[in-house]
């Protein structure tokens, strides 16, 4: 039986793969042979074997069938064999897995092996992956460790410990004892760092332990002042920092310790002060530092000068070349802000230049810390920035940034007008970001700004005439038109010129309407657009205009513009007709019989329908003839209104009857749902339904129909072309 | 604490994981997509720091390895990236010149000198030194069983 390939050579041969299948076809091989050799139980190249799986594990391919085995190579005298058998159940094995189980047994063994390595390996996977069983299984060996005087192991005792706390946070107290003696002198600084780590997982998970630990103070303070002023050491020095890592871990130990305590804070005011004003701020790591002493001035309570300083160390932050250290002054800002708000306030010109840094997350943070610094004495000078801001962000801003610009307006605007000006420069600029609730919210803000509304419907007016996309904007400027439209056409605004256009009334009216028809509008901004056209026919003198293009919704396809336009006509009819006796019939069941209401209506109003256009026989074939009847909207001359009906000479039912049109590409077509789907026999009833044909480019109207139904138990389908529409239904 | 630690190319080929909490293999794999369309999507000048979830990410490129660490709120990331440097002058200590061939054809070694590092999530030792001489000397004892039994390691 020939030896495994070695881990090299077959990592060197997966390379050559040129295609995912090669790849995959190689490994498949090589798995095949490590699993029968783990058959074998072959103990020599078990290692090998296993080391092969791991890296086919990192590139994706399935390896539990490996699991046993990496506890078979812990289990193993070979330090080789513990190596790859432990980095393997690091890898492979999850919480999960009941190997667990039969993992603590060798793990026990290995933490009072002879050897150190050989307990740092098992320290170190109950430290990175221990299950709660086997952390409670265990503890107590690592409990022992912890107070060995090798400061190897017990170094990587006071993590598993830590890990051991988090798992199972009641044994806790167990380690309390060990802890007595970890900043002590005596162990020549070598375990400083992992015993700051366990004291302050102790801190944060346990009241009690906060107290009782609050007296290392004066000695972290004083192990905080050696490495300050300690000379060169190269081991633990980076760019001419003494052991950085040291020094934050205890800054941090030092915030939890202070936290809500005088004495904690004042003890260690001092050597805080000494730390931001002598680090080294020319390096990242000297600003790391800076960062953290930064947070913990902060959060104890330290003198108001030690606060400034913090302060203005971020502001020094924000100024800085890197862009991590500006976001991470922003950050810090962002969380102070609340609290140190005047000293914030005092870095806002930084703060809103960051807006225009190139970077996204900077960005960002500067906006949030923009908002949160507006008041009324700024108010004007941020809002100018925010708005620029606006206009150039990316377009995952816009909504948020448009948002905290009509909150902050909302809160310090400092006159009416000035509100009014920036939710237009906002509604104009990023209108398609700005969320739905604003439109009513604006709504009421205009309401409420009586003396403003000749100014706003006109400045609301002229930005309608430059752009209809913006759904938000056209739904407010519709609103108001409607409201305010007398005041538009009267010129009575003082703030601004006066629109001079004659027959300004017309214009409006075509602006409203060119709403209803644009494929940029959206349902709801149709329904603003009706009902604002609706509300003009009482401030308006046009309303005959008005009546002609309300009729037409009335067999709307939108189930909202129909049942405005019928009851607006309904209600209109009253008002005009007096103490009449025609009552008109409001389809209160619109939604369901379209066609019909229509239809109805179209009578009742007479002449408002214009039927000038002969009716045409579109197709009569095997008894059944379709017949269509055209209405014509002046205001919109680019609708087609057609009425099918559908008449049966047979003497037998047709039913399931389904009547579908379509169009050429220059069309649009809607169609109305039917009146019913069975066309009598005999000619004893039609089923009707309507038509809406958009045809904006006026060419010649041709359809194609397709009829489906049921006749004498047998279903029938045709297919016809429609050209023979007369020239007055299209021009 | 930190949560793992991913070392990938520029392809968004994984060259190591670390985990330093349990998660069913599943959610790595997707974690490991989620972190490299992350952070390869990053343009050049962007700063060194993402939001996802509720951690900090924080990545470095060395040459042509991203090294990409995930961190809890109340961590430093500043100093991650002093962390981060430091594995980086291990493996430079350890091979030579390190580039990502090595961390290829040597990864369980690129394991070994970050469990000297970090465990559980923290920094374990912050000397060098310290480190390098308990790489050399488990090295060793590897070695040294080795030429006992005088069989190849690998």
């Amino acid at each position: 039986m020939p030896a495994p390939i070695r881990l090299r050579e077959l990592i060197r041969t997966i390379r050559t793969a040129r295609t995912q299948a090669e790849e995959r076809e190689m490994i498949q091989k090589e798995c095949a042979a490590i699993r029968s050799s783990f058959r074998e139980e072959d103990n020599t190249y078990r290692c090998r074997n296993v080391a092969k799986l791991l890296y086919m594990h990192m590139l994706g391919y399935p390896a539990h069938f490996g699991q046993l085995e990496c506890l078979k190579l812990i289990a193993s005298q070979k330090f080789t064999d513990k190596r790859i058998g432990y980095l393997g159940a690091m890898l492979l094995l999850d919480e999960r897995q009941d190997v667990h189980l039969l993992m603590t047994n060798c793990i026990k063994n290995d933490l009072n092996h002879s050897t150190q390595y050989v307990q740092g390996l098992s320290l170190c996977t109950l430290g990175c992956m221990g299950s709660s069983e086997m952390c409670r299984d265990l503890a107590g060996e690592v409990e022992k460790l912890l107070k060995t005087s090798n400061s190897y192991l017990r170094k990587k005792a006071a993590l598993c410990a830590v890990h051991v706390i988090r798992k199972v946070p009641e044994l806790m107290e167990m380690f309390l004892p060990a802890t007595k003696n970890l900043l002590s002198e005596k162990n020549h600084g070598e375990i400083l760092h992992t015993s700051v780590v366990l004291l302050t997982e102790m801190c944060e998970r346990s009241p009690d332990m906060l107290s009782h630990f609050r007296k290392l103070v004066p000695q972290l303070v004083r192990i905080l002042k050696n490495l300050i002023m300690s000379g060169y050491s190269p081991e633990h020095d980076v760019s001419g920092i003494s052991d950085p890592f040291l020094q934050v871990r205890i800054l941090r130990l030092l915030r939890i310790l202070g936290k809500g305590d005088d004495d904690s804070s004042e003890a260690m005011n001092d050597i805080l002060a000494q730390v931001a004003t002598n680090t080294e701020t020319s390096k990242n790591v000297g600003n790391a530092i800076l960062y953290e002493t930064v947070l913990t001035i902060m959060d104890i309570k330290s003198e108001s000068g030690l606060r400034v300083l913090a302060i203005n160390i971020l502001g020094r932050f924000l100024l800085n070349n890197d862009k991590n250290i500006r976001y991470v002054a922003l950050t810090s800002l962002l969380k102070t802000v609340q609290t140190d708000h005047n000293a914030v306030q005092r870095h806002r010109s930084t703060i809103v230049d960051c807006l225009k840094d190139l970077d996204v997350s900077i960005k960002r943070r500067a906006m949030e810390l923009s908002f949160a610094l507006v008041n009324g004495n700024n108010i004007r000078g941020m809002m100018k920035e925010l708005l620029y801001f606006l206009d150039s962000c990316d377009p995952d801003f816009k909504a948020d940034c448009a948002s905290g610009i009509f909150l902050a307006a909302e809160k310090y605007a400092p006159s009416k007008r000035w509100h009014i000006d920036t939710v237009m420069r906002v509604l104009t600029t990023a209108g398609s970001y700005v969320r739905d609730d604003s439109v009513p919210n604006l709504i009421q803000l205009i309401t409420n700004s009586v003396e403003m509304h000749a100014y706003t419907v006109q400045r609301l007016y002229k930005a309608l005439l430059d752009d209809i996309s913006q759904q938000p904007l056209v739904q407010v400027a519709s609103w108001c038109i409607g409201e305010y439209g007398d005041l538009l056409v009267s010129g009575q605004c003082e703030e601004e010129e006066p629109i001079q256009v004659d027959a300004l009334e017309d214009e409006v009216l075509d602006v409203l309407e060119g709403l209803l028809v644009s494929n940029l509008s959206t349902p709801v901004t149709r329904a603003y657009s009706l009902t604002a056209i609706m509300k003009l026919s009482t401030r308006f003198s046009s309303v005959n205009r008005i009546k002609k293009v309300v009729s037409i919704y009335g067999s709307s396809i939108d189930v909202e513009l129909q049942q405005r336009a019928v009851e607006y006509n309904a209600n209109d009819l009253l008002d005009l007709l007096g103490g009449n006796d025609v009552v008109p019939v409001i389809q209160t069941t619109v939604p369901t019989k379209p066609a019909s209401a229509g239809g109805e209506l179209l009578d009742l109003l007479g002449d408002l329908s214009l039927t000038g256009i002969p009716p045409m026989t579109a197709y009569n074939k095997n008894g059944l003839k379709i017949e269509f009847t055209f209405e014509r909207s002046n205001p919109s001359p680019n609708i087609a209104v057609i009425t099918i009906h559908a008449t049966n000479s047979t003497e037998a039912d047709m039913t399931e009857f389904v009547f579908q049109a379509a169009v050429p590409k220059t069309f649009q077509l809607q169609l109305l749902s039917p009146s019913s789907n069975v066309v009598p026999a005999l000619n004893q009833g039609s089923v009707t339904q309507v038509i809406r044909v958009l045809n904006p480019q006026k060419q010649q109207l041709r359809m194609r129909i397709k009829l489906t139904y049921t006749h004498k138990g047998s279903p029938v389908q045709d297919l016809a072309e429609v050209n023979n529409f007369p020239p007055q239904s299209w021009q | 604490m930190m949560h793992f630690l991913l070392l990938f190319s520029r392809q968004g080929k994984l060259r190591l994981q670390k985990w330093f909490l349990p998660l069913p293999e599943r959610e790595r794999k997707k974690i490991v997509k989620d972190m490299t369309t992350m952070v390869l999507a990053r343009k050049p000048r962007t700063c060194n720091f993402l939001h996802w979830k509720d951690l900090k990410i924080v990545y470095k490129r060395y040459a042509s390895l991203y090294f990409c660490c995930a961190l809890e709120n109340q961590d430093n990331e500043l100093l991650a990236l002093e962390i981060l440097h430091r594995y980086v002058e291990l493996l430079d200590k350890y091979f030579g010149n390190v580039c990502e061939l090595d961390i290829i054809f040597n990864f369980e070694k690129a394991y070994f000198i970050l469990d000297e590092l970090l465990m559980g999530g923290e920094i374990q030792e912050t000397s060098k030194l310290s480190i390098v001489k308990s790489i050399e000397a488990s090295d060793m004892l590897q070695e040294t069983m080795e030429e006992y039994i005088s069989k190849p390691a690998f």
